[in-house]
């Protein structure tokens, strides 16, 4: 037997005309919620949750000092991933682009960072210091832009050549900054660094962004983040701390990650602009979800793979309904 | 009196969503297989995960770091967050595979796929206002999607106040209300029929 597609249609349509059976609705939610909260309970006596302790700048500081303090030379010399970053924090790079679509620049600066002076200089002049780092501050704001910046990228460059070594870096005019760097090594062993970052001379802070960058630009976060298998390349993204899942809903977008083009920088355009390529993926993967029953070919695939025979069973049964043909 | 706005509008849902499809004590007799609890499951899961999301409102973000009773909350949270998606990905599924879009429902599957995409925002804020390591390290990662697409220039994954309004504030009434419209439809439309229903028995003409 076959039917027109406008009398499919109206009859998919129209009210269930066919045989009924009772339904409780109001039970069968209470029910379900009553099942829900039952293995939440189960779940959270036995598992509990994940509650890894939040990685601190003393905790930095103290377990890699060296690296904290060839991080804070690349903060002061302009060197750092932040500094380097582009929007929304500085204008220092384009940032990602699709195309001839440069919405991370068009976007614009809309949270300033200034490295040298919001990650080194301020949270230094909120302490009261031993003469040498006073003096190297003193030094600082006293001298020009150009001499300060000659400063700094003198030290940075001799560090980069002694390949981070310190005690390998050669003799030369650094001015104050070598004594800036260990400076704010220093406050950041003692605790003092997590709260000037975060509160920038002010008392209420909701916002860590400063905090979470300067992280960012050093080893420690990344090197934690690599012992929890969290790292994006290695489907990090959808993993969580300890033995809990984490969010494994995000496996289509974390996939992308992992293959080429997206898991290679070097490669032009997609590969270096894999972020953004990629967000944009998801948001037409996404519309293409809502957009299913009109996407040709898609929305076909239901009627000629007949799981539905196995949904609805009992009734094709009862009624005989054999498969048609699509 | 019938140019009224409010007669329109009861007038309206009184003729497409009668109390007795709203709270019907009746469904047709295809309706057997477990597939179809899940839609309700995933409701069920979104009350929990609001229940325990209140309470934890209430204390704090920090709380379930200093206290019992708090970790126990924020581990109701967490798993019901975890079972919410897994019922939502089954319903999702079941429902791709039962074409349930078809006779006039294609708003219906809309809103539940938009429900789903809000679910995954909503779950992602939270995940970035634990306040621990997890949220350190998700922060500092996902900013460079967003700021590649300029999305960073007014939703920052690193200011936590931003996250933690967004998250108990602004998401999850979107997805409640999203979901509200999703189960408005569902009932207003009715359960779809199988897949080669035969029309005849149901005495609609050919």
């Amino acid at each position: 037997m076959t039917f027109s597609k406008e009398a499919k249609h109206a009859f998919d349509a129209a009210p269930w005309a066919g045989k009924t059976k009772r339904y409780d609705i109001v039970k069968e939610g209470s029910i379900a919620v009553a099942l829900v909260a039952i293995a939440a309970i189960v779940l959270s006596l036995v598992m509990g949750s994940p509650d890894e302790k939040p990685l601190t700048f003393k905790g930095w500081a103290v377990s890699n000092a060296d690296n904290f303090y060839v991080t804070a030379v690349q903060e002061i010399a302009g060197t750092s991933g932040s500094a380097t970053y582009g929007g929304p924090y500085n204008k220092a790079s384009d940032g990602l682009n699709v195309g001839p679509f440069w919405l991370q620049k068009w976007a614009g600066v809309t949270h300033p960072i200034d490295t040298v002076n919001e990650f080194v200089i301020a949270p230094l002049s909120t302490q009261v210091m031993s003469t040498e780092i006073a003096s190297a501050l003193a030094t600082w704001k006293a001298a020009s832009d150009s001499q300060k910046q000659t400063w700094a990228a003198t030290y940075d460059d001799a560090i980069t050549k002694a390949d981070g070594k310190l005690a390998d870096v050669a003799a030369g005019a650094y001015g104050p900054v070598p004594a800036l760097a260990q400076g704010l090594t220093d406050m950041a062993k003692g605790g003092a660094l997590d709260a000037a970052l975060l509160s920038q001379g002010g008392f209420f802070q909701t916002d860590n962004t400063k905090q979470i960058l300067f992280f960012g630009d050093g080893s420690y976060l990344d090197d934690a983040g690599t012992t929890a298998n969290l790292q994006g390349g290695t489907w990090g993204m959808m993993n969580e701390t300890g033995r809990y899942p984490g969010q494994a809903w995000l496996w289509l977008y974390s996939f992308w990650y992992q293959i080429p083009p997206f898991n290679n920088e070097e490669s032009k355009p997609i590969g270096a602009n894999a972020d953004a390529y990629i967000m944009v993926l998801m948001g037409l993967l996404s519309l293409g979800l809502i957009l299913i029953p009109v996407i040709p070919g898609i929305k076909s695939l239901p009627m000629r793979i007949p799981i539905h025979r196995g949904i609805w069973r009992q009734y094709y049964d009862a009624n005989g309904i054999k498969r048609r043909k699509k | 009196m019938s140019e009224m706005w409010t007669a329109k509008l009861r007038n309206k849902w009184q003729k497409n969503l009668p109390i007795e499809k709203l709270l019907p004590d009746d469904q047709p007799a295809y309706v057997v297989s477990w597939i179809y609890v899940f839609g309700v499951l995933t409701l069920a899961a979104l009350a929990m995960i609001i229940l325990s999301g209140i309470i934890l409102a209430f204390e704090g973000p920090a709380w379930y770091h200093i206290s019992d009773t708090g970790l126990f909350v924020n581990s109701l949270h967490f798993w019901s967050v975890q079972m919410f998606f897994v019922f939502m990905v089954v319903h999702l599924w079941g429902k791709y595979w039962m074409a349930a879009w078809r006779g006039n429902r294609f708003r219906t599957w809309a809103t539940g796929a938009v429900a789903f995409v809000a679910s995954i925002a909503t779950a992602f804020t939270g995940y970035l206002v634990q306040t621990n390591f997890d949220s350190q390290w998700i922060s500092f990662e996902a900013k460079d999607g967003f700021n590649a697409m300029g999305i960073g220039a007014f939703f920052n994954v690193t200011n936590l106040g931003q996250m933690l309004l967004l998250h108990v504030a602004f998401l999850p009434l979107l997805l409640g209300v999203i979901t509200v419209i999703h189960v408005l439809m569902v009932r207003r439309r009715g359960v779809v029929p199988p897949i080669d229903a035969e029309p005849l028995l149901s005495g609609v003409e050919r």
